[in-house]
């Protein structure tokens, strides 16, 4: 049956959180209510990407985008789009241009994007596993089954170029023909889906908007490599992401897509869920591997590679969700499409959670080789509340700093790495003059002190003790041979780590002292934090001259460190001030400021 | 310890371990599962686990203890999980832990005296679009501010 309108609401966790399923039901009540229940079709996909604008609704075939929808709005929506075919204009992102131009092709946000792993997120119902088929769905894991062999299959991924986007970049091909390679009867496929970066939600979103990616496509490199049995290693802080999962294991399952002799190939491939359980370092891949054989999640040396050696001693291939979900359009189309994008050092596209001190956060795929100046002001509007863009932070806990010199890089794999950072796993984050460069090494830091899995010696002592150096730094305690030391831990946390973890987590404060040292040196000479986010090293000082002792901060005062007459300029008795900041929120004058 | 009383696990946890009693790497799989049932993981817990599954406890123990998604004391009847990941650190969680803190009087890990609410912080639920971010048993509350923190605690208590 053809519906006259489809009605998409965003079903991803962001939305969610927004009371988008209130939405999502409203909507399918009030479309029985009027009558129109049998012309439209109401699909809860997965997420759109545009998440500072949520929750989104999009209605088809027109292309209206409607932002920050209440679930009071279902009836307005239902009443004057759908039956009276008019957009409902104080819903639409923008405004002032509704009448010719409320398409998603024109918001800016979208228009430097180009979406491979996102392609269906936001077009599909992630439940339904027909409208992945309408979308080329399974038709790569047919042409892998029936008309490549494994090395076709792994050939075609050389062409494409596609490298690993858990951070690492190391090129998918090798790892699969490692595998393929080696004798085994048994042989296994994982996908890690343990996203632990803080302020990275790309494989969730992934998983949410477009499961059936990752299935067809670890069930091809099951072909490629002689692998019958696949891991999902997700998150358990992930539920949404585990239930579209398991939906789409036992609607695959069900047409033949997976499980005993897939589409009558003969071929036999299954796939198993296994919950993390919160812990960074077993998104490291041989912890990861450790931890899915029920272990602690403490990394081993290589080699042996996982790609020889891994899941019970047997050949494994671990990839990043990401990865997974370029891999059916790369054998659909040909490895020679995918080759085309990006540029000449790394190809396709990389998706990056953009978030931070941003006007349009949100969930953003862009040819490799885009600009940061391209992501950080074209598509996401620059930075928020008219403040100074001061850097942006990729790679997280095993990445560094970018600023302002450096947002002409390209985005690929060797550029970031060139410019002292790193591609990681997505998260990139964006700061402004607010923030304490100081204080985000030492936020990191604490992250990885806190994630350390204890095993090796660099990274168990030498983590903690960068961490109390930077902790006397921002203390006031610091002294210039402080910077010092902290160079010559980090070369030997960097040399001497057993795993990336360990060797890689002295990089936001390695790059921060190399970009931003005058803010160390502010903060160990001068004792004075520039951004005024270091507590110690911060006073609150009432201007005399503004003061008009109206006695409403001395009252509101949590320590009673404010004193003075009534109508008389106040002080504060910086020996008791806990720095809260109450008082500057309640002064009307503005005559109290943070120096 | 005969005085001790034995803990009781569910038909269908007991269902669910039976099922994955033979499979390799069940440790973690089973530890949720007990901790979805009972709330943590009680040094009773450990135990009966290590019994059904034939692990000796210390491995038990040591997995339990090793990944910060287990818990080893009970929560409160509303878990409160405020988010420190980087987004919303830098918009401000740890203001909303301090109004936390300032409303309940509890710290990160601990629980009200009437068992009604306890404080975690985690690293990223995965909704940085709106941080800072907070969880109260599972419902999401964002871009929060200090002042949100009392209206929004008021419709648990």
């Amino acid at each position: 049956m053809a519906f006259r309108n489809y009605i998409l609401v965003c079903g991803g966790t962001a939305c969610e959180s927004s009371r988008s399923q209130q939405i999502f039901d409203n909507l399918k009540l009030e479309a029985e209510k009027q009558g129109v229940a049998d012309e439209v079709q109401i699909v809860q996909t997965g997420c759109f990407g545009f998440c500072e604008q949520g929750p989104i609704v999009k209605i088809l075939p027109e292309d209206s985008f409607y932002v920050k929808v209440a679930p009071e709005d279902a009836h307005e929506l239902i009443a004057e789009h759908i039956i009276k075919g008019r957009e409902v204009k104080r819903l639409l992102y923008d405004k002032e241009k509704a009448a010719k131009h409320a398409q998603v092709e024109d918001i800016k946000f979208y228009q430097k994007q180009f979406r491979i792993v996102l392609r269906n997120c936001g077009f599909i119902d992630p439940e339904n596993i027909n409208e992945y088929i309408a979308r080329d769905g399974y038709a790569a894991l047919e042409k892998a089954l029936f008309e490549m062999t494994p090395e076709d299959i792994i050939e075609q991924l050389k062409i494409a170029g596609l490298r690993g986007r858990g951070g690492a970049g190391f090129p998918t091909w090798m790892k699969w023909n490692f595998s393929k390679n080696v004798e085994s009867d048994i042989k296994y496929v994982v996908c890690n889906a343990d996203e632990g970066d803080p302020g990275a939600y790309m494989d969730r979103s992934t998983l949410e908007g477009d499961p059936h990616s990752v299935l067809e496509a670890m069930t091809i490199c099951g072909k490629a490599i002689g692998a019958h049995q696949g891991f999902i290693y997700i998150r358990a802080e992930y539920p949404l992401a585990i239930h579209r999962l398991e939906v789409a294991m036992a609607q695959s399952k069900e047409l033949g897509l997976l499980g005993k002799d897939i589409l009558g190939s003969g071929f036999d491939f299954d796939i198993e869920i296994r919950l993390g359980a919160g812990a960074f370092v077993c998104g490291e891949e041989t912890a990861l591997l450790q931890s899915i054989m029920g272990h602690r999640g403490m990394p081993v040396p290589r080699p042996p590679f996982p790609a020889v050696k891994g899941l019970w001693e047997k050949p494994t291939v671990i990839n990043n969700v990401e990865t997974w979900a370029n891999i059916p359009v790369i054998i659909h189309k040909g490895g020679e499409w995918f080759s085309k994008i990006g540029d000449e050092d790394s190809h396709g596209t990389k998706v990056f959670a953009l978030t931070g001190k941003i006007c349009n956060s949100g969930l953003v795929e862009v040819p490799m080789g885009t600009t940061l100046r391209e992501i950080v002001y074209d598509i996401g509007g620059g930075i928020a509340h008219g403040k100074k863009f001061k850097a942006v932070q990729t790679g997280g806990p095993s990445g560094g700093v970018i600023t302002s010199e450096n947002l002409d890089t390209p985005i690929d794999f060797g550029s970031l790495v060139k410019i002292g950072s790193m591609m990681g796993s997505g998260g990139m984050i964006v700061m402004d003059e607010d923030d304490c460069m100081v204080d985000v090494a030492k936020f990191y830091l604490n992250f990885t002190v806190d994630e350390s899995c204890g095993k090796c010696m660099p990274c168990r002592i030498g983590g903690k003790t960068m961490l109390g150096i930077l902790e006397k730094i921002t203390d006031g305690k610091g002294t210039m041979k402080d910077l010092d030391t902290l160079t010559e831990i980090a070369n030997t946390m960097r040399k001497a780590s057993l795993c990336a973890l360990g060797q890689t987590s002295p990089n936001p404060v390695m790059s921060t002292m190399k970009f931003f040292r005058d803010e160390y040196i502010a903060h160990i000479v001068d004792k004075k934090c520039p951004a005024g986010k270091c507590k110690k090293l911060i006073s609150y000082v009432i201007d005399p001259a503004k003061c008009k002792g109206c006695t409403a901060c001395a009252r509101k005062c949590p320590v009673s460190c404010i004193s003075g007459s009534l109508k008389q300029p106040h002080t504060i008795d910086q020996t008791k001030c806990i720095k809260c900041g109450t008082c500057i929120q309640t002064c009307k004058f503005g005559a109290i400021s943070i120096q | 310890m005969s005085e001790r009383e034995e803990l009781k696990f569910s038909d269908s946890l007991m269902a669910f371990i039976n099922e994955w009693k033979e499979k390799p790497g069940n440790l973690i799989m089973v530890l949720h599962k007990v901790q979805g049932e009972v709330g943590y993981i009680s040094r009773e817990a450990a135990e009966k686990v290590s019994q059904l599954l034939d692990i000796p406890l210390a491995k038990v123990w040591g997995v339990v203890t090793f990944y910060h998604f287990f818990k080893l004391t009970k929560p409160g009847e509303h878990n409160i999980a405020v988010c420190l990941g980087t987004a919303c650190y830098l918009k401000g969680g740890d203001k909303v832990v301090e109004a936390i803190n300032k409303e309940l009087g509890i710290d990160v890990g601990q629980v009200t005296e009437d068992g009604k609410f306890s404080l975690e912080a985690v690293r990223c639920v995965g909704c940085c679009g709106l941080a800072p971010v907070m969880t109260i048993s599972g419902e999401v509350f964002g871009k929060l501010t200090k002042e949100a923190v009392p209206g929004i605690l008021a419709k648990f208590a």
